[in-house]
């Protein structure tokens, strides 16, 4: 990248950081209380409220990894952006009014408040905990991957850099403050993702290139590709393809050592990473998968995973408090629905146009950094830098939004159980909280975003929102039954996720099905968390807490019946 | 308690005292007599009910598009305006339809609080 480029990419970025400092400072004023730390003092509309729930909810998967998996695996991928809207939909159905109506802070807090029972609230605590360090180690590593993409710097900068203004803003103004910064940030993403997919859209409609042929994407001039991790690409036809040096004479199956150079003469085919659909053909097609065997099973576990796992999202569901009412609450549901269906519209789009003008990413299937270099690529001279500083903009509040919801959630949980939830615990759990994923990040193995966050997911559906399913229709949940779900929900999505990315697993075990649950966890844990919670539940219903009766009342009967009660931490 | 035999007594009230009873039940609902209690089950079945209904109908809607997709692979190679229909439906259509089910939960769901709230302050008509 010439070095003007670089200069506005850098400007965007510090535009965007600033603006978030700055929009965050403004609602620092504001904050006084902890209930404004940590339910901005529950006055948010809905309207204000579903800004900052989209903003905070789209992140860098969203941003950069829709539009990465769309260009490496074609029509199956767009269940992901299906997936994160429609767990919203679910969230209206099921869990928004009455959770906003029971008056809790926190997800541990509704935990104590429906079940009466302190050891309910620890667990839930830690299980809060852990899906919040789960989402935000992807967040971290992508803004590592996007800065070192735009910048050329070393990985660790990135959550570095993420890491420091995130907790700056948190510690200083918790919730009230990013209300305002979220809000905003959801503004600044739709618009860094809509103008290169538009201006992309009118060049792709001048030119009219086919999507759908027999054939790999081809490079349009000669371009070198730096293989950082070890690869297999499976090349169509070798002609004008060269691997250090050495032209490939015939097509198959060549696998790329770290630090193997790649040049592709112009015109010539893409190799494209073994398992990802290799011609235009496959591309196109729906039902191929996300690589590896049985793809009708992996679409249905991501489904199950989005369409559950926003349920049990802490950092989205802790929104939901800040609403002043059950039915504000409600209509909050509803309109992130339609702010998401319209920012999904556009990382389609560009994942599209990244497998027709970028399509050297396939190689090494890192294809998250495909929305970063697409307009540079795809639009020749200051338009395009221009563009590509928008979107660098976009990407840096993608990671900074989430990463704060993510953060107050946490500072929320452990400051108001483990601490005496006064503002300066909060501040406290939000600097040590922020700091600890930064090393964790660096040792984890990179996953494509989406995949990461989707493994998130499906921790989150297979816990907490068996939790508040259950607990807000179902008068028999005991509090030893949620324990029992939320330890082994937690405990097999979360296994399964730590040897998916480790990859300690043969592919070829039991027909390569070991491999597939595994990797998709969510079809098979979140209905064995159900089933857990409901059938300790019913060995142990003696022990059901004692006021249920009002319990459902004061979730389900509206405000205007004056039954409802706002808890606060002891604090 | 009640022994077999002679009923208790009761007092029978002609008159319909339209204010104490917009009290009673607002009460019997917040004190949770077994009115109270069953008027709340009543709610809560009604919302659940509403909920279920719409989720099997979004979730049957989603898990038939690529069961449909696996057996006639032909339909979604069909192409509208230039797209093929597998892209137009999961990149475009669908996400209507999950706003649409949305807004008809919200009326369907306020109807019920409504309902209830008519039967709690009994503003029907004696």
């Amino acid at each position: 990248m010439s070095s003007p480029a670089t200069a506005l990419t850098a400007g965007g970025l510090i535009a965007a950081a600033v603006a978030t400092v700055a929009v965050g400072a403004y609602g620092v004023r504001l904050s006084r209380t902890t209930s404004d730390f940590l339910v901005a003092s529950r006055t948010v509309g809905a309207r204000w409220n579903a800004a900052a729930i989209s903003g905070e909810y789209l992140s860098a998967a969203s941003f950069l990894g829709v539009a990465g998996l769309i260009a490496k695996y074609g029509a199956d991928a767009l269940w992901y952006p299906v997936g994160f809207t429609a767990g919203y939909l679910g969230l209206l159905l099921f869990v928004s009014a009455p959770l906003r109506r029971s008056g809790a802070y926190t997800v541990p807090d509704f935990a104590e408040f429906r079940l009466g029972s302190t050891r309910v609230r620890t667990v839930a605590m830690l299980v809060v905990v852990t899906v919040c360090i789960f989402y935000l180690i992807p967040q971290y590593q992508g803004a590592g991957i996007a800065l070192k993409a735009l910048l050329g710097v070393p990985v660790w900068i990135g959550p570095l850099a993420v890491g420091g203004i995130v907790i700056a803003n948190v510690v200083g103004g918790g919730m009230r403050s990013i209300t305002f910064v979220q809000a905003f940030q959801y503004w600044l993403k739709l618009t860094a993702v809509a103008v290169p997919a538009l201006v992309l859209l009118m060049h792709f409609t001048n030119e009219h290139p086919q999507l759908g042929g027999p054939l790999p994407p081809t490079v349009d001039q000669q371009t070198v590709v730096t293989v950082e991790t070890d690869v297999v690409v499976t090349v169509a036809d070798p002609t004008g393809v060269t691997v250090g040096g050495h032209a490939l004479e015939s097509p198959g199956q060549y696998t790329l050592p770290e630090g193997t150079t790649l040049t592709l003469a112009s015109g010539a085919q893409t190799p494209v990473v073994t398992g990802a659909p290799a011609s235009g053909e496959a591309w196109i097609q729906s039902g191929g998968g996300l690589g590896g065997n049985h793809p009708l099973y992996q679409v249905f576990s991501i489904m199950v995973a989005t369409f559950l796992g926003a349920m049990g999202l802490p950092h989205v569901l802790v929104r939901f408090y800040t609403n002043p009412d059950g039915r504000a609450a409600r209509r909050t549901a509803l309109t992130v629905i339609l702010l998401l269906s319209v920012f999904y519209l556009f990382p389609v789009l560009l994942g599209v146009f990244a497998r027709l003008y970028v399509p050297q990413l396939l190689v090494t299937g890192k294809a998250d950094a495909a929305v970063l270099l697409l307009p540079s690529a795809a639009i020749a001279g200051l338009p395009g830098d221009l563009i590509g500083a928008l979107v660098a903009a976009g990407a840096i509040a993608a990671f900074l939004a989430t990463s704060s919801g993510l953060l107050v959630s946490i500072a929320g949980a452990l400051s108001t159980d483990v601490l005496r939830g006064r503002v300066s615990d909060f501040r406290l759990v939000a600097l040590i909280a922020g700091l600890v994923p930064i090393p964790l990040t660096l040792v984890a193995p990179v996953l494509d975003l989406s995949r990461g966050v989707g493994l998130a997911f499906a921790v989150a559906a297979s816990t907490l929102c068996p939790l508040l399913v259950l607990g807000i229709w179902w008068r028999g949940l005991t509090a030893a039954g949620a324990i029992a779900g939320l330890v082994v929900g937690a405990f097999t999505s979360g296994v399964a996720i730590l040897v998916a990315v480790t990859g300690w697993v043969d592919d070829d075990v039991l027909g390569g099905w070991l491999t597939t649950l595994i990797g998709y966890p969510a079809a098979v844990t979140v209905p064995l968390a159900f089933a857990t919670m409901i059938l300790v539940s019913r060995l142990t219903r003696d022990d059901l807490p004692p006021d249920v009766a009002r319990t459902f009342a004061r979730m389900h009967v509206p405000e205007r019946l004056g039954m409802g009660l706002e808890r606060l931490p002891r604090g | 308690m009640t022994k077999p035999g002679r009923p208790q007594r009761e007092r029978v009230v002609l008159a319909h005292r339209r204010g104490s009873r917009v009290v009673h039940t607002r009460v019997e609902v917040q004190e949770q007599t077994e009115v109270g209690d069953a008027l709340v089950r009543g709610l809560v079945r009604a919302q659940l009910g509403l909920a279920l209904r719409l989720a099997v109908v979004v979730a049957g809607g989603m898990v038939a598009l690529p069961l449909i997709n696996a057996v006639f692979p032909e339909l979604s190679a069909a192409t509208v305006f230039g797209v093929r229909l597998n892209w137009l439906t999961l990149g475009l259509l669908i996400y209507p339809a999950l706003y649409g089910v949305g807004r008809l939960f919200i009326r369907l769901a306020d109807q019920a609080e409504r309902d209830f709230m008519g039967v709690v302050d009994d503003e029907s008509p004696p």
